[in-house]
């Protein structure tokens, strides 16, 4: 009875202690002190993974048998293409919670994203046309992959351009969430129904990665790369989400405290 | 009394709804021949482009005239709601205490039965225009019946986003044109099929799939997007 109840007490804390972290987390000072504490650490976490994957990657791993040195711009195309999709769900994850619950922080965090996604989104596709030059003798290919990712690219523009032409930002973040959340829906149909055109129209004997087994060597520096990535999509979108608070929250009490503790 | 005995039952609010935008349209029956003259101003322009090769014009057709129906039909989604913005009576609707899901699919109705319907009514003389085999003319119709109504149904949702802007019509097409890749892939991709003899039908009843789905959950996103534009 006695252990039944404290079980039951440390459970209600911990729930207690989650349920005061995400509260916390909605609270922009409390969020804006916690990012601005986290950041050095995502960036820190990023470049050291980077310097480790590009060196392994770019020094260390084989030049590929068949497409020699060339190859090794998947250590930069090939996470950039999978956070360009990684960054678009996790916008309309953030714009769902956003619309749901109201909550300011998510509908920063969801806006924050998509200039990053976006980003990611063009280095692949800057990467793989450049990949394609080598190994399939032209810069562009209506390839399936190719064309979802630049699919990917007008959906993330229209993001940005819907929440950039509202003038009311909390307005224009709700309907940029919202726009988001239809893309997510759609892109795997959209995905699928490329991919299908592309087999209908030209038998497509180009394939990016082969289906043949990696060597060890030349995949570990891309999961590594892979993991750094990600690192540098939370550091920037804190960092972005930070700047973005403070400017809406600029005639707020905690800002001008902020100001006045920085300038004493 | 609830509200609903008040103003009637959802059917009744419904049609009432559909009639009146198709009144509307009538009475502005000139505003009704944009898109038409659109479609055909632009298909007219592909055989002046490429030139009158009719085998060149055969292959092309239905990406043609596809690709004209998607621009004629941005082109009048952007009337869908605007009036009823700028003089007030969509918020008068969003008050009436009618679902405005029901709303939302009233209006997508009588927009695509307005804009929509004509463009599928003349699509057989774009395909003598283009030179499209006789055999697939059918099927390039049947896919305009089945793929115009989704343009409108998802248009709707980027119309409902951008209707609170100034100059909306330029985001719009902006919006809504990569949301609109998998029914081009697919009716064209059946209209080539029954060009070449091959079986078709598949593509229909990706159509016909596609045009459910729209219809279930396009109207609740149109009027989530409507209310947040209104807010």
């Amino acid at each position: 009875m006695n252990t039944n109840v404290t079980t039951m007490n440390k459970e209600k804390a911990r729930k207690n202690w989650l349920v005061m972290f995400i509260h916390k987390m909605g609270s922009p000072p409390w969020f804006y002190n916690f990012a601005g504490k986290l950041i050095p650490w995502l960036w820190a976490i990023f470049i050291g993974l980077t310097v480790w994957g590009l060196y392994l990657g770019l020094f260390k791993a084989p030049a590929d048998y068949q497409q020699g040195e060339s190859f090794r711009i998947m250590y930069l195309h090939v996470p950039a293409a999978w956070m360009s999709m990684m960054i678009y769900t996790s916008m309309a994850i953030m714009g769902f919670i956003a619309l749901v619950w109201r909550i300011r922080i998510m509908e920063i965090l969801a806006m924050c994203s998509a200039p990053v996604g976006a980003a990611f989104t063009i280095i692949a596709l800057a990467s793989g046309s450049l990949w394609g030059r080598p190994t399939w003798g032209t810069y562009w290919v209506w390839d399936a992959r190719l064309t979802s990712e630049l699919v990917l690219l007008f959906l993330y523009l229209g993001v940005i351009g819907l929440y950039n032409s509202i003038d009311e930002p909390r307005k224009a973040a709700r309907a940029a969430c919202l726009l988001a959340m239809v893309g997510a829906v759609n892109l795997p149909i959209i995905h699928y129904s490329v991919k299908w055109w592309n087999t209908l129209h030209q038998g497509s004997s180009i394939s990016v990665t082969g289906g043949s087994n990696i060597d060890p060597s030349m995949l570990w520096p891309l999961l590594i790369m892979a993991v750094a990535v990600k690192f540098y999509y939370g550091a920037n979108l804190l960092t972005r989400a930070r700047v973005k608070l403070l400017e809406q929250d600029k005639r707020k009490g905690w800002v001008k405290n902020l100001v006045k503790e920085h300038k004493s | 009394m609830t509200i609903e005995q008040q103003s009637g039952s959802m059917g009744s609010a419904f049609f009432a709804l559909l009639r009146r935008d198709l009144l509307l349209a009538f009475r502005r029956r000139t505003e009704m021949l944009f898109p038409i003259v659109f479609l055909l101003v632009v298909v007219s322009l592909f055989p002046l482009g490429i030139g009158p090769g009719p085998q060149l014009l055969a292959r092309i057709a239905p990406g043609v005239i596809w690709i004209a129906a998607l621009l004629a039909t941005v082109i009048s989604l952007d009337g869908l709601f605007r009036s009823d913005y700028e003089d007030g009576t969509l918020e008068q609707f969003v008050l009436s205490g009618h679902p405005l899901t029901l709303i939302s699919l009233a209006k997508i109705v009588a927009h695509w039965l307005v804009a929509g319907l004509p463009l599928v009514l003349l699509s057989p003389l774009l395909a003598i225009w283009m030179n499209l085999p006789i055999e697939s003319l059918g099927v390039m119709v049947l896919t305009l019946l089945l793929g115009t109504p989704i343009l409108s149904l998802i248009g709707s949702i980027g119309v409902g986003l951008t209707i609170s802007l100034k100059r909306g019509g330029q985001l719009l097409s902006l919006l809504v044109f990569p949301l609109y890749v998998p029914i081009l892939i697919i009716a064209t991709a059946a209209v080539m099929a029954a060009s070449d003899g091959l079986p078709y039908t598949a593509f229909l009843g990706l159509l016909v799939a596609g045009l459910i789905t729209s219809v279930t959950l396009a109207p609740f996103a149109a009027a989530a997007a409507l209310k947040i534009s209104l807010s």
